[in-house]
């Protein structure tokens, strides 16, 4: 059609390919600092953890500081590379314990929440003997546990679980009873049964929750395990890296310490990882912390 | 449609409603809180098949109240809620304030809700949710979550899901009010094409004039402290209604009345909120 001149309601209409694509200063501007944000995201971590390395690396030069006391980070490098064999054989049994004991948290964790959100008796009931393990410290506890309970390996899961399920008790506790309250009158209405309730309303709704809770008990499982170990202490062929640390201590092999130590943090930073990676996957379609924002 | 069976009136001419069968009586309803707060006292109402109902008074009046009890989330402190030929499972539908959706469901989820708590399979309920996500306009949104969609199309899926059982009373608790009040309109007018088309029984609570002149043909007009009925209006004009009737001097009149009947339940240094 002809460009309109003037629309039925008086005032001509602007033609959108009239009007001319003026360049915004603040919109460029912004555009330009996400850019940067973008890159830095990424590189900025990488570029000083490297700067950190290096200057590690020349103090220990500059200052002829003796390896027994702080190795370069080459040497840590170089013996986790000899030790291999035997670190790792370390390292699967701590991941072994750690993913076992937050598995066991999860499925304590949750079942008990679900209990208490049935049955405010319950809660009332059980919730101090949760409190009291969580804000006891598990190394004062462990050496009891270890008095009592034969088998190491179960004793150890003990611990870590201790450690690991109760954010993910409170959490999910939390999101149970945080359902939406016209829904709930709506489930009502509908005579939906206990179970249903529980199903298609409560367990969705506490689902952001429990993953809060899965990710900060991701982190505490390790070190329950770590802590747990070091009290345990005793040695063998199923020992994971917190009795190799001890033990390299003991004989002044502190590289060794060190690469124990990288490998751990490494465990820690690959579970937050994970949990976050499964928390975003399982929110993305619909909860407000794993939605992009538009502006 | 159901609208061409209905004979032209000329000018306002009353609908025999008492031929309508009853579907639910409400006789001398006491709802007393804790604390001696009487929320509601001596109340009666029949709600009939095809009734627009509006429950008009300020805060505090027990509207709400009444819409609860007649839910069944609470029970009378005196009186008797009657369903005419005994409660079943589709007997109510419900639009609150908020749409109240399940935010990790889709829309076609959300509205199966209803059958789902009734143990039926996404797929056998399929054709009565997109007839209506149709009624409300929704039909290609199935998919989508509440989030991508705006406040006013949430509260179009919230009315199909109370729709979709075809229940013999659906129950509205304010649905427009936070709502601006251009998308109010409209939905205004889209419930009245819904009720023209299902011919639903509808009991709606509001605490605005205009709407309930516009949308209802019993406006039940309450007061506050204790909560009671004060007056039934009868707003006789046929449905479908339109633009016309909204400017026309029935209306007027009717919405006058209203107004001042209102206004007279104000006791002195009261509020309307």
């Amino acid at each position: 059609m002809a460009a309109v001149d003037s629309s039925p309601s008086g005032a001509p209409a602007p033609q959108l390919s009239d009007i001319s694509h003026a360049v915004d200063l603040e919109e460029e501007q912004i555009a330009r600092r996400k850019r940067a944000e973008e890159i830095g995201k990424w590189a900025l971590p990488i570029i000083v953890m490297a700067a950190a390395i290096w200057f590690w690396d020349r103090i220990v030069v500059w200052n002829e500081i003796p390896h027994f006391i702080l190795p370069r980070p080459g040497l840590v490098l170089e013996t986790l590379w000899a030790d291999r064999a035997m670190l790792f054989e370390s390292l699967w049994v701590t991941v072994k314990i750690t993913a076992l004991a937050l598995l066991v948290a999860v499925v304590g964790g949750v079942g008990l929440a679900v209990l208490f959100a049935q049955s405010k008796f319950a809660e009332m009931s059980f919730s101090p003997f949760a409190v009291i393990l969580q804000v006891t410290p598990i190394v004062a506890i462990a050496p009891l546990i270890f008095i009592y309970i034969e088998s190491k390996l179960v004793g150890l899961l003990l611990c870590a679980w201790i450690v690991a399920f109760f954010p993910i008790l409170a959490n999910t506790t939390l999101g149970l009873n945080s359902a939406d309250h016209n829904l709930r009158d709506l489930f009502r209405i509908y005579r939906a049964s206990r179970w249903q309730r529980l199903i298609y309303l409560q367990l969705p709704s506490a689902l952001p929750y429990f993953l809060g809770g899965l990710k900060i008990a991701g982190g505490l499982a390790l070190i329950g395990a770590v802590v747990a170990e070091y009290v345990a202490g005793s040695g063998g062929i199923d020992s994971g890296l917190a009795f190799r640390i001890l033990e390299a201590g003991y004989r002044l092999n502190i590289p060794r310490m060190f690469a124990a130590l990288i490998l751990i943090a490494g465990t820690g930073v690959l579970i937050y990882a994970l949990t976050s990676l499964t928390s975003y996957l399982l929110l993305r379609k619909w909860h407000e912390s794993a939605l992009k924002r538009e502006q | 449609m159901n609208v061409a069976s209905q004979p032209a009136l000329e000018g306002a001419a009353p609908i025999d409603r008492s031929a309508r069968e009853t579907v639910l009586r409400m006789r001398q309803i006491d709802k007393t809180f804790r604390g001696g707060v009487v929320a509601l006292h001596e109340m009666n109402l029949d709600i009939r098949k095809g009734d627009f109902i509006s429950l008009l008074g300020p805060s505090g009046c027990g509207k709400s109240t009444a819409l609860r009890l007649i839910a069944g989330l609470m029970r009378p402190t005196a009186g008797r809620i009657e369903w005419e030929g005994g409660g079943g499972k589709d007997d109510l539908g419900v639009v609150f304030q908020e749409p109240t959706l399940m935010p990790w469901a889709t829309v076609e989820q959300n509205v199966w809700l209803p059958f789902r708590l009734q143990g039926k399979s996404l797929g056998s309920c399929r054709e009565k949710i997109y007839e209506a996500l149709a009624l409300v306009g929704l039909e290609n949104f199935g998919k989508s979550y509440p989030r991508e969609l705006s406040g006013g199309m949430k509260m179009r899926v919230s009315i199909a899901r109370a729709l979709v059982t075809d229940p013999r009373i659906i129950l509205m608790d304010e649905p427009f009010a936070a709502l601006d009040e251009i998308t109010r309109q409209k939905l205004n007018d889209d419930l009245l094409n819904l009720k023209a088309k299902t011919d639903a029984t509808v009991v709606f609570v509001t605490h605005s004039v205009f709407e309930s002149v516009f949308l209802s043909d019993r406006i039940v007009v309450m007061a506050a402290r204790p909560g009671r009925v004060v007056k039934e209006i009868e707003v006789p004009e046929p449905y479908p209604r339109g633009i016309e009737w909204r400017t026309s001097p029935t209306y007027a009149t009717i919405a006058r009345e209203t107004s001042d009947t209102l206004l007279g339940t104000l006791s002195p240094g009261a509020e309307v909120h």
